[in-house]
């Protein structure tokens, strides 16, 4: 490299206007300045730091990207950061236990060999997690399971193990209830 | 005795971390101060450059550095000719980093901006005005290689790239004598990988000790490495290359080097700063390597009870605008045309054309799903003109148990050797599937059904897959002085499949230790120096059998140092529970404590390490504490190098019903008999059997990179290049046959691109089979879209 050549000046943020966002996330409430274009998956990988979250299509196709913004499963691609102002957001960092115990889902996944990259993975735990906080008793058919699964784009493993999975969360979660 | 690790269904050490996001994929990897590329492309599919205007993207305020082919000096040449092959025209077309003059498809690299994020980034490529003077293309394979068709590159006459043809044995005798022949022409659209993860780079430089730091999502490291101290003229010391958790490959990752593979880690040197560019999926639609299109025209010369004795494939290659991995995609296709039949003469004819599409390299399968739709196309449609049931006509061509190995002289595969199958029980596999299927009650079900007005059909697709090739790879194992834990490495890269844990399983064999007390590393240039990839099913045979043996050296050292300790002989030792045990008795020390033993200190760092000081040396032997010709430690490098690859094996088989209204089809039972010798961990084996099937029944029914006539991508993401989801992937059923391959210590062949191979064909056969009272002519496509089976009906209605 020509040493003769000054070092440009960079500056440590772009010039887009900011505006404050306050969520709470995983249980802690936070306030942030962000663009007001910044996606909400940018705004959790990038501004918090919780890189769980992936990014695999942004335009709201594949499911990598999937939290809980109150109470139910969203694309956070398809979202700007500051329309989640005041949202609760839940991620996959925050599903296990605080001692890192897997939570079932979790645990099933892996007893099931339902991941491979694990690319994917965090947004099907998390739509698994929506719709089995919010169904009581879910119905565990084959078709109706993948309606369920149906949002989540998965390339390595075929999706059986992920259907199994599905199964063998509602056995954990049933046990640890009884 | 430790229960043996090798061939149970071991769960996997890797999941955890990914289950809870803490994956460390390059986009997750934190690096301060880093800054952000994006790149102009190509709006065109053949153009000259008329100019580019940088100058208003330049002065905004978020902009650190706009480069062009102007600004990127010595690397502004064509990038290299990774595989090279006498047969490719005047040596073959690879791009450049950024344009120069011409652009030779929609999606290619003209400028790169470097700037404080990504959405500044993308602003000023908006701000980057570039003019085109567009030129005629050609996109049909077919009149591309006519005379007078638009030229990819003028100096490459009727757009081939490639012609070679192979023989083996004398298949013009054999056609002259023929009681039978029969020929068709198939196509297979152009597909991509698409892994979840699309491609990523992020490169940063130390000024200060002159290191490059480059994170790649690629599945070569080691070779990525090699390459950028070639094109930098930089001592490969100096640069490390890391893939840490790579989101899915299936080839794609293989290709090197995609422009930002090079251009990111320029910038960062240049600039002195960490630069990160993410590929999102748009441009892994139009920039990342994309397959699969080839046009068959085989010919099958038989006896009338079905023997075939020769074969004639004259194929069309759809290579994309460049060429850089060769004609590897076509040789393998080439020499997987004769399946796991006997076929004793063979005449194979491969012409690569060039086209103004991105370059095509291997994807999962790499060629052999073409060659698969080809010859078993044909073959059922040889059984159907001689009268006899397509499964019987499989049974009557199959190489025999006894015959192996099995050599097909004159037709060399992609490892440059002769095409040579070692082993498999292909009639077995065959029975199984009928039986398990119970092909016969299917028959009187279908008949019902027809009776009623509905369409049942069966179909089977039979295939083989050379696995396992050289060059070699290495394995490194060291167990850890103060923890007893086994360390593993070798020069792969992982995408998902499992490596941590199957190898983890070699080693703890040897070692007599737990699956999860191995510490595996690879993706790392300076976790193993020496290696070569992750591609072409390779990774569990070759790896896995260089783990193996110097595993297989590591154990015979602790046995050693464990009699020593234990003051008794080698044979009275047992390796269990990560301890050395006196055979039936009840004394034992731990792997620590024998790999603290084994290395001579000067200083006592804790109790363990006191009996290993030279004060107190463990070693019996007189002399010095470490003999002659002796290391330190429990630490042994070996590698494996095949003599040639070995063959595994399968065969799918579907029923389908079909609904002549929607043109839609339901699978409603699929079945996969699978054989990759001696399986290491089924669980994982079933996972990357399943994982192929779902992509295959993607590229079946739904996946196309489709064009339109100016050669502009119509398929760039999601909504158009249809993937499918559990929905539409059917719970398949996969048994396991286990013939081991004779051509390396673990008896083992690759598994990675089983799955994805026969399904079209499956597919296909199936949809005749259902349709056949309604008359439509042969499938001769895939994907099966509902488009293309409604002009089958239609056709069939019309007639």
């Amino acid at each position: 490299m020509a040493k003769s050549v000054l070092k440009k000046a960079i500056p440590a943020t772009s010039s887009d206007p900011r505006i404050p966002v306050t969520l709470t996330i995983n249980g802690e409430t936070v306030t942030r300045e962000a663009s007001p274009r910044l996606l909400l998956s940018d705004f959790i990988r990038h501004e918090l730091g919780l890189t769980g979250t992936h990014v695999g299509c942004e335009h709201g196709v594949c499911g990598c990207c999937t939290v809980m913004i109150d109470g139910r499963a969203g694309r956070s691609c398809l979202a700007f950061a500051v329309q989640a102002d005041g949202a609760e957001i839940r991620t996959i960092e925050g599903v296990a236990a605080g001692d890192g115990t897997l939570h079932p889902i979790q645990q099933a996944m892996m007893e099931c060999h339902g991941l491979q990259c694990g690319y994917c993975t965090p947004g099907f735990v998390m739509s698994m997690l929506s719709y089995l906080e919010e169904t009581p008793e879910p119905d565990l058919s084959e078709t109706a399971i993948r309606e369920v699964l149906s949002g989540n784009l998965c390339r390595c493993t075929g999706y059986n193990n992920i259907v199994k999975a599905f199964r063998r969360s509602v056995e954990l979660m049933n046990a640890a209830e009884g | 005795m430790s229960t043996r690790q090798f061939g149970e269904p071991v769960q996997r050490n890797a999941d955890p971390a990914l289950l809870k996001g803490e994956g460390a994929f390059i986009d997750d990897i934190s690096l301060p101060g880093a800054l952000h590329a994006a790149f102009v492309r190509s709006a065109h599919a053949r153009a000259r450059i008329r100019s580019i205007d940088t100058s208003q993207a330049e002065v905004l305020p978020d902009v650190v550095a706009v480069y062009t082919a102007d600004d990127i000096g010595a690397l502004d040449a064509e990038l290299p000719m990774l595989i090279p092959h006498p047969c490719i025209t005047s040596g073959g077309k690879t791009q450049r980093p950024l344009a120069r003059g011409d652009v030779f498809y929609a999606g290619q690299c003209i400028a790169m901006v470097v700037a404080v994020d990504r959405y500044a980034a993308e602003d000023a490529c908006a701000a980057i005005a570039v003019e085109y003077e567009p030129l005629p293309v050609e996109l049909d394979l077919d009149r591309a290689v006519a005379d007078g068709a638009p030229l990819v590159h003028d100096d490459i006459p009727n757009n081939v790239a490639a012609h070679f043809v192979q023989q083996s044995g004398d298949p013009d005798a054999a056609f002259a004598a023929a009681e039978h022949t029969t020929t068709v022409r198939v196509r297979l659209e152009r597909s991509t990988a698409a892994p979840m993860e699309c491609r990523a780079v992020a490169a940063r430089w130390d000024g200060v000790s002159g290191e490059l730091t480059v994170w790649d999502s690629t599945q070569a490291t080691i070779s990525v490495r090699g390459g950028l101290a070639s094109l930098f003229d930089i001592d490969e010391d100096r640069i490390r290359v890391i893939a840490p958790n790579v989101g899915g490959g299936f080839g794609q990752k293989i290709m090197m080097f995609h422009p930002d593979e090079i251009l990111v880690p320029y910038a960062a040197m240049e600039l002195d700063r960490p630069v990160k560019y993410i590929e999102d999926r748009v441009e892994n639609f139009i920039g990342a390597s994309q397959e699969r299109a080839q046009i068959h025209e085989i010919s099958l010369a038989a006896r009338k009870d079905g023997t075939v004795l020769a074969l004639r494939d004259s194929f069309v290659h759809d290579t994309g605008a460049f060429i850089p991995y060769g004609i590897a995609v076509a040789q393998v296709a080439s020499t997987s045309i004769a399946g796991p039949y006997r076929i004793p003469d063979i005449w194979v004819e491969m012409t690569l054309v060039y086209t103004p599409c991105v370059q095509v390299t291997p994807y999962r399968g790499c060629g052999r799903p073409q060659a698969c739709f080809a010859i078993e196309r044909a073959l059922d449609q040889l059984a159907d003109e001689l009268g006899i049931d397509r499964t019987e006509i499989r049974r009557r061509n199959f190489i025999g148990p006894g015959e192996f190995p099995y050599v097909r002289d004159g037709l060399l595969f992609a490892d440059g050797l002769a095409v040579n199958y070692d082993s498999g029980e292909y009639e077995k596999a065959l029975d199984l599937i009928t039986e398990t299927v119970d092909l016969a009650s299917f028959r009187t079900e279908q008949e019902a059904a027809r009776a009623a007005g509905r369409y049942l059909g069966f179909g089977l697709g039979f295939y083989v897959e050379g696995t396992g090739l050289g060059p070699y790879e290495g394995g490194h194992v060291k167990v850890h002085p103060i923890t007893g834990k086994v360390y593993v490495t070798t020069g792969l890269t992982s995408q998902g499949q499992g490596h941590e844990t199957v190898f983890a399983q070699i080693a703890a064999d040897q070692v007599g230790c737990d699956v999860k007390d191995v510490i595996f590393a690879e993706g790392d240039t300076q976790a193993h120096e020496w290696g070569v990839a992750t591609f072409a099913s390779r990774a569990a045979v070759v790896s896995g059998n260089a783990i193996h043996k110097a595993a297989v050296k590591a154990r015979a050292r602790i046995i050693a140092a464990a009699a020593n300790m234990l003051e008794t002989d080698e044979d009275s030792i047992e390796l269990r529970d990560g301890r050395a045990w006196i055979v039936d008795g009840n004394r034992s020390v731990s792997l620590a404590e024998i790999a603290t033993a084994s290395n001579p200190l000067r200083y006592a760092f804790n109790e363990a390490s006191q009996t290993a000081t030279q004060f107190a040396p463990a070693s019996t032997h007189d002399g010095p504490p470490l003999a002659e010709g002796q290391a330190p430690g429990i630490e042994e490098t070996d590698y494996f190098s095949p003599s040639h690859a070995t063959w595994a094996y399968g065969v799918h088989a579907a029923i389908v019903e079909f609904f002549p209204d929607t043109c839609a089809m339901e699978i409603r039972r699929y079945l996969c008999i699978h054989d990759c010798g001696n399986m290491i961990n089924p669980m994982i084996v079933e996972g990357q059997v399943m994982g192929g099937i779902g992509q295959g029944i993607g590229g079946a029914f739904y996946e196309r990179c489709a064009f339109d006539e100016n050669g502009t991508p119509l398929a760039a993401n999601f909504m158009d290049f249809l993937m499918p989801y559990a929905t539409e992937v059917p719970d398949a059923e996969i048994l396991h046959m286990e013939t081991p391959s004779p051509l390396n210590p673990l008896g083992i062949k690759g598994v990675g691109e089983a799955g994805t191979i026969p399904v079209s064909q499956v597919v296909a056969s199936a949809m005749e089979d259902a349709l056949a009272p309604l008359g439509i002519a042969p499938v001769r496509e895939s994907p099966m879209s509902p488009d293309m089976i409604h002009r089958l009906l239609s056709e069939a209605r019309s007639r």
